[in-house]
């Protein structure tokens, strides 16, 4: 089994609080620009996420952009939406990233495309998150894919999913944690935190359904380099919770992209304290040069190393 | 019922072109007339839009209305074959359905739509109608407490809300209301939240339009 292991995978099962971050594809076939991006991050990141289509804006495929930063040598973690491509056209690039050595997966249901720039595509949704993750769990574990057809060889992949501690009614949305647990997701990266006690409050209730025990939690920690990007994730996207002390705070500091690394530093020691968070995952949206400055200052740097 | 929308008299000019003198506008007694979109009411009104257009153009123009009960059955569209033979080109104000099935029974016709066919919903409030069926082949009401994930949420999720909504609205329009929340609510209410513990498996989308299109036959009425 453990050859089978994904890198990631092994570091979580190996105890260490793990450290993941995000790259966004270009809009455009440019290499380089993967390549660039990604050199940066070496050696600070236990994975990470390329993101697909995000927002429902096109932009270069995340297992193609994926491949190329694992060339460079980082851990991947491909994102697979269920909003452009049916259960045919899913299968079948989780079989192609695998082969590539692709071996982590972000399973979600994506953004509507109302929110990208072509509101007037057809969104497929032909599968949904929980579904999509059985699909693969399916695949990897029994090496059956969904019309029950045997696979030879099957692929390999860490499963994982998505929660939001901020959604409401706070019920509903652990009852869709539960089942993609259920489903057999095997890691769960959370929006992006900034109300730390209401994500505390989270994670006892994920503990008192022993979800922790279950999976890997990362923390989502999004730094903020200035007020405006923060109150556009308050207004503009769905399902965040930004306090308004945390606004003011911004507003009032001499050097917002100083104190935005300092935020996300006493996040992540906070959320570093609460039992079943497992390690966390960055999402520097636009601002991704600063995710070596931040892993240094919060002493998670250097990585830890597996076989 | 089916819900429709006139289109733009703009649209429907551009649409009818130059090429006739003399135009039939036939309304449809059923869906429509009760979405206040293709009845006799509507038909009348635009027949007197469009009078009053061609007049200040200077195009001399008959232009003549009818209301049937149903174009989607021969039986009522035969009422008036006459009249729509005598006509140069026929505009109708049902739905999709309607127009298509008097083209069927007048190939030699040209046949225009002046609706836009919205969606199969329910009157929501005097003037207002709401989506709330897809027509997907395959009800599945039972297991969500009688409100359609597939028709009310707007990704069709099966297993459970997307973590996008807020306040009870869809992450897409603060217009919409969440369909899980409206599932989740009612099925506590009724204290049968464990069902939604359950897995939904993908959906089986051949019985809607993903076999082709669809006919249905009953067997026990059905007359070659």
């Amino acid at each position: 089994m453990s050859e089978s292991m994904s890198l990631l995978q092994k570091k979580l099962e190996a105890g260490h609080f793990v450290v993941c971050s995000e790259l966004g594809p270009p809009i455009g076939a440019n290499v380089e620009f993967i390549r660039k991006k990604a050199r940066k991050l070496v050696g600070y990141v236990d994975g990470v996420n390329v993101t697909d289509n995000q927002t429902a804006i096109v932009r270069m495929s995340s297992i193609v952009a994926a491949h190329f930063a694992r060339e460079e040598g980082l851990e991947m973690i491909i994102q697979a939406t269920t909003r452009d491509r049916n259960r045919i056209g899913l299968q079948s690039d989780l079989l192609g990233a695998s082969s590539l050595g692709l071996n982590n997966v972000l399973c979600l249901t994506g953004d509507h495309q109302s929110f990208g720039m072509d509101p007037g595509s057809k969104n497929v949704f032909d599968l949904d998150s929980v579904q999509l993750i059985r699909a693969v769990y399916d695949m990897v574990h029994k090496g059956v894919l969904l019309n029950g057809k045997e696979m030879k060889v099957p692929p390999k992949m860490f499963i994982g999913a998505a929660a939001n501690p901020f959604g409401d009614p706070f019920e509903m949305q652990m009852m869709k944690v539960e089942k993609k647990i259920e489903a057999g997701a095997q890691f769960i990266q959370t929006q992006a935190i900034y109300n730390l006690d209401k994500f505390e409050y989270w994670m006892e209730e994920v503990r008192k359904r022993g979800i922790h025990e279950k999976t890997y939690i990362m923390a989502g920690i999004l730094p903020a380099k200035s007020v405006k990007a923060l109150r556009m994730m308050k207004t503009d996207v769905a399902g965040m919770d930004v306090p308004d002390s945390l606004i003011e705070r911004m507003e009032k500091c001499e050097d917002p992209e100083e104190e935005g690394v300092r935020v996300a530093i006493e996040i992540i020691e906070r959320v570093k304290k609460i039992e079943g968070v497992r390690g966390i995952h960055l999402m520097p949206v636009g601002w991704e040069k600063i995710t070596p400055e931040i892993i240094e200052r919060a002493g998670l740097y250097p990585r830890p190393e597996v076989e | 019922m089916i819900v429709g929308q006139q289109k733009k008299a703009e649209e429907i000019i551009k649409m009818l072109g130059e090429n006739w003198e003399s135009l039939l506008i036939v309304g449809c007694g059923t869906c429509v007339t009760v979405s206040l979109a293709g009845g006799e009411r509507e038909v009348e009104a635009l027949a007197n839009l469009l009078q009053l257009y061609y007049g200040k153009k200077g195009k001399k123009v008959t232009i003549s209305t009818d209301t049937i009960t149903r174009q989607c059955d021969f039986e009522f569209i035969d009422d008036i074959a006459e009249k729509i033979e005598d006509h140069d080109i026929i505009l109708s104000l049902a739905c999709g359905v309607g127009v298509q099935h008097m083209v069927e029974r007048h190939p030699q016709k040209l046949i225009f739509p002046g609706l836009n066919t919205s969606f199969y919903g329910a009157t929501t409030a005097v003037g207002e109608w709401a989506e709330r069926c897809i027509g997907c082949g395959e009800c599945i009401l039972d297991r969500f407490g009688g409100v359609c994930p597939v028709a009310r949420c707007s990704k069709s999720l099966l297993n459970g809300p997307c973590g996008g909504s807020q306040d009870g609205k869809c992450e897409v329009d603060d217009e919409i209301d969440c369909g899980w929340e409206l599932i989740f609510n009612r099925m506590k209410d009724l204290d049968i939240l464990e069902k939604l513990l359950v897995f939904e498996d993908p959906k089986d989308w051949q019985p809607y339009r993903d076999g082709g299109p669809r006919k249905l036959v009953n067997k026990e009425y059905y007359n070659e």
